[in-house]
């Protein structure tokens, strides 16, 4: 090995324990105990209950409700399966704040008080942890699905540059926990379900809308059906998401430019008449929002 | 008399990740009524945890690629125990399955003129994974799942299925609770695809989730149909190791795909000390090279850490048992030493690898862009599952169908990364083709209730037994821990015999189990008729572990560490006995056709 090697070895290795021994320290909950105070019950009724369990290092709060449903309440109701972050089944509210219980450490939380784990409020209780968010996917199915335009290629594949592509993919990194429906105001306090798709519909919305290769235009559906316009771009959706995607300003307020460029001025409702969707996208784009795309005609 | 939820269906198919969704759809597109059994919430299955990439010959990136390399190299991650004619099939057919996913709206990462860029993967010999940054299997799913959602199928959320239905001796159907209200469905139907996952929560250190709890496996051992290939579960190689809490959760191949490398406590990167023969010609022989390599020089050949899975665990396992692990019991992997080659390392990082980037910055404290990341094996696969037709996925038992994890075959004795993305688009969409295809030969088939009643009677019982056992969490903590212990990564045959004497203690425990509460979306009692399943399917790996008396791919043998030429001929083959005892036959490998052959000399 030669000198520089070696140095770039011992270097990684040094980084390495460095930041071992600060994991080691910096959780700051070494063995001792904290309660949780955890929302029992099923159907609309029911309590927060006290549990007291041993907290060590790292943990997260789906650590401890795993640990309570062990050693006091083994029918105690909560979703969940990746444990990591990635397939957003463990959504609750922590101390009021939407969260993911496998992503909030107990080191962030202060642990002299209670700390409080209670559903989602915006949805339906079922049981314990567990709400019924089917309306989610009734939802889902109320937006018209992905409709590429032709292949760009004989061999029937398409083109997109990856600058084209960022913003969908943004988008795309959703993993439908949906906190942002919990968290949003017209569904939480005004239960306009069934007339406002909410902020995760309308990210899917986006993504197709902004998908280089879709030509359908859902703006008249996003105006009518999907009820774009009872957002008032509070952005609470914004600060809830896990995946921190900027919910407002890059899904929710291009589509309401777009509705309103295709739905309200009439030049280009008529453009939008006669040239189908490409005639909206002309109109719709201002800046760079990821509508843009070699598109084949 | 239990009262029923009945539903009826010419295709159910058990299993809502990628191979069960796609065994839908097209069973759907085959014009048969479809019902899809989740045993989540839809999309939340595990697929979404896949991380680096789909392998599918496109050649987008190294035009040197084909179906031909794709198959010789899944061959020989394999070890040659793979079922060579579904191995064929997939190499042929994953570039299709792919193309199919972006007319559907997968948007991959690009590559500069503008198609499906791929990246470099373990065991692969061009850069083959289409991927999207490090979420690749969230983006198939949601895809699938999206399509799905305007397909004619009847989605069951939140439902596990505890036991198959036959008419005599073909499949009838199904039996299942649902979670929310814990009551009973019985499906009928002409055919039924298992597309369940796999056996991960057998151990204590897993990538795995709660539902991989060998459901497939033990629903078709216990109606009768084979098994094989069970003794090979691959224990990827980079876990997370600290903080305890999160050990086990995968770390993606693709780091070292990006350019990490592995590194022991005393800062050597000890990969390179032992290179398997038959890939030395493949690897290369300095870090330069190496290095060169991750950067697309198609004239380098690749690092050591992107040896196959098996090699690099075992190989960090040395490390750690000879003293020169990390602090917490692994080795470092580091990808932020790329700053001394790329000026926009950081940037890069986050770009390739933003759900590392996320997962080390908010469960360890660790910036991944500065600091290498402490990693260990964990469990994450099982290469044995239902014995399948290689073209139709048909089971021994006619009528039952097996596409994804819970199928065996295609990968042999280790699978090679991103062989699974593949694996479940190309035999989901089989599985699905032919399971409708048998329906529509069939007529509706007798659900006998008395069946049912049984199966019904035996699940309840834990409530039965309130105040009386212990709980079924600690039994089923306690089997993890020893099959972990006795079963892992490192065998040997006094360990298996004592693994299978603890699992007659716990059987006997399990047997005892009793759950409070009511049926009401009750996690004790899942867990109480999960940890069945469990039982079932660690008793299969560890007798055909005992049985195997060399060491191959994702099985290795301490009391013989060596391959055995005779083990390369036959599989072992696992049915369920007339007393309910694990039968176990070696079951010689068809002779491979003289084309396919050929491959494999070309590509040697």
């Amino acid at each position: 090995m030669t000198a520089a090697k070696n140095s770039l070895a011992s270097s990684i290795v040094e980084s390495g324990q460095r930041a071992a021994l600060r994991s080691d320290t910096s959780a700051g909950t070494d063995t001792r105990s904290a309660t949780f105070r955890v929302w029992r019950g099923s159907g609309g009724a029911g309590q927060l209950q006290d549990y007291s369990t041993k907290v060590s290092e790292g943990m997260v709060v789906l650590d401890a409700i795993h640990q309570i449903q062990a050693e006091a309440a083994s029918d105690l109701a909560v979703r969940w399966n990746c444990k990591a972050g990635k397939c957003g089944s463990c959504s609750a509210e922590i101390n009021g704040m939407p969260r993911l219980l496998c992503m909030t450490r107990l080191s962030e939380l202060n642990l002299n008080e209670p700390v409080t784990v209670e559903p989602m409020r915006a949805f339906p209780p079922v049981k314990d942890l567990v709400t019924d968010v089917s309306s989610n996917f009734r939802a889902k199915k109320r937006i018209r699905r992905f409709t590429p335009r032709p292949p760009d290629a004989p061999d029937g594949t398409w083109r997109m540059q990856q600058a084209d592509v960022d913003r969908v993919q943004e988008f795309r990194k959703c993993i439908e926990c949906f906190l942002c429906q919990d968290v949003c105001h017209v569904l939480r306090d005004h239960h306009l379900h069934e007339q406002f798709v909410g902020p995760r519909l309308l990210v899917h919305a986006a993504q197709l809308e902004m998908h280089p290769l879709d030509v359908l235009d859902r703006t008249g559906d996003l105006k009518e059906s999907h009820g774009i316009g009872y957002c008032n771009i509070t952005k609470c959706c914004t600060k809830v998401c896990p995946e921190n995607i900027t919910i407002t300003d890059n899904a929710i307020i291009p589509l309401k430019e777009r509705v309103i460029d295709t739905q309200y001025d009439p030049l280009a409702k008529l453009i939008r008449l006669v040239r189908g969707k490409s005639g909206k996208r002309e109109a719709g784009r201002g800046k760079r929002d990821g509508g843009r795309g070699n598109a084949a005609s | 008399m239990p009262e029923y939820q009945k539903h009826e269906h010419d295709v159910l198919v058990i299993g809502a990740g990628g191979a069960g969704l796609r065994a839908a759809i097209e069973a759907a597109h085959s014009g048969a009524s479809v019902g899809l059994i989740c045993k989540s919430l839809l999309g939340k299955a595990h697929t979404v945890m896949a991380e680096g990439g789909v392998a599918a010959a496109l050649a987008n990136v190294d035009d040197r690629d084909n179906w031909k390399v794709h198959f010789a190299d899944t061959m020989r991650g394999g070890q040659y125990l793979n079922n060579w004619r579904m191995a064929e099939l997939h190499a042929k057919e994953a570039p299709d399955r792919v193309r199919e996913l972006e007319a559907w709206g997968t948007v991959f990462d690009r590559t500069p003129d503008g198609r499906i860029l791929q990246r470099n993967f373990g065991g692969h010999k061009y850069p083959r994974l289409a991927h999207v940054g490090d979420r690749t299997g969230l983006e198939m799913i949601r895809t699938l799942q999206d399509y799905a959602t305007y397909q004619p199928i009847d989605v069951h959320m939140e439902c596990t299925i505890v036991s198959l239905l036959k008419d005599g001796n073909r499949i009838a159907g199904a039996l299942g609770y649902d979670r929310e209200r814990g009551r009973f469905k019985l499906f009928s139907a002409k055919a039924v695809v298992l597309a369940t996952g796999g056996v991960g929560r057998a151990f204590s250190v897993t990538s795995n989730s709660w539902e991989y709890t060998g459901d497939g496996h033990a629903l078709a051992y216990n109606a009768g149909a084979a098994l094989q290939d069970m003794e090979f579960v691959q224990f990827h190689p980079t876990g997370m190791v600290w903080p305890p809490s999160v050990r086990g959760i995968l770390v993606t191949e693709g780091v070292r795909g990006e350019g990490g490398i592995l590194v022991n406590r005393e800062g050597r990167r000890f990969m390179f000390d032992d290179i398997p023969e038959n890939y030395r010609n493949q690897t290369a022989d300095n870090e330069e090279e190496g290095w060169r390599y991750t950067q697309g020089d198609k004239n380098a050949r690749r690092p050591p850490e992107l040896l196959t899975r098996d090699h690099v665990a075992r190989a960090i396992i040395k490390e750690v048992r000879e003293g020169r692990g990390s602090p917490h019991g692994g080795v470092f992997l580091d990808i932020s030493w790329i700053r001394s080659k790329l000026s926009n390392a950081e940037e890069h990082i986050k770009k390739k690898l933003p759900s590392m980037y996320h997962q080390f910055k908010q469960l360890a404290d660790i910036d991944i862009t500065k600091e290498p990341m402490e990693v260990g094996p964990t469990t994450h696969y099982v290469m044995g599952g239902v014995r399948v037709d290689g073209d139709t996925q048909m089971s021994t038992l006619p009528g039952l169908f097996a596409a994804g994890e819970v199928g065996a075959g295609l990968h042999g004795a280790n699978r090679l990364g991103g062989n699974s993305l593949s694996d479940l688009l190309v035999f989901g969409m089989r599985a699905g083709k032919y399971a409708a295809e048998f329906a529509g030969r069939q007529a509706t088939p007798r659900v006998d209730t008395q069946q049912a009643d049984e199966v019904v009677r035996v699940a309840l019982e834990p409530f039965n037994r309130q105040g009386g056992g212990e709980g079924p969490y600690q039994v089923e903590h306690d089997l993890q821990t020893m099959m972990q212990e006795l079963v892992g990564i490192v065998r040997r045959d006094d360990e298996i015999r004592r693994a299978l004497d603890a699992l007659k203690t716990l059987r006997e425990r399990a047997r005892k189990v009793s759950v409070t509460g009511n049926r009401e979306y009750n996690p004790g009692w899942h867990t109480a008729l999960d940890l069945q399943n469990l039982l079932t399917v660690s008793e299969i790996v560890a007798r055909a572990a005992m049985e195997r008396k060399e060491s191959r791919g994702g099985h290795f043998r301490d009391d013989f560490p060596d391959k055995d030429p005779g083990h390369a001929k036959f599989n072992i083959v696992v049915r369920r006995g007339p007393g309910g005892e694990v039968q176990l036959t070696r079951e010689p490998i068809p002779e491979m056709p003289e084309h396919l052959k050929r491959i494999i000399e070309e590509n040697k």
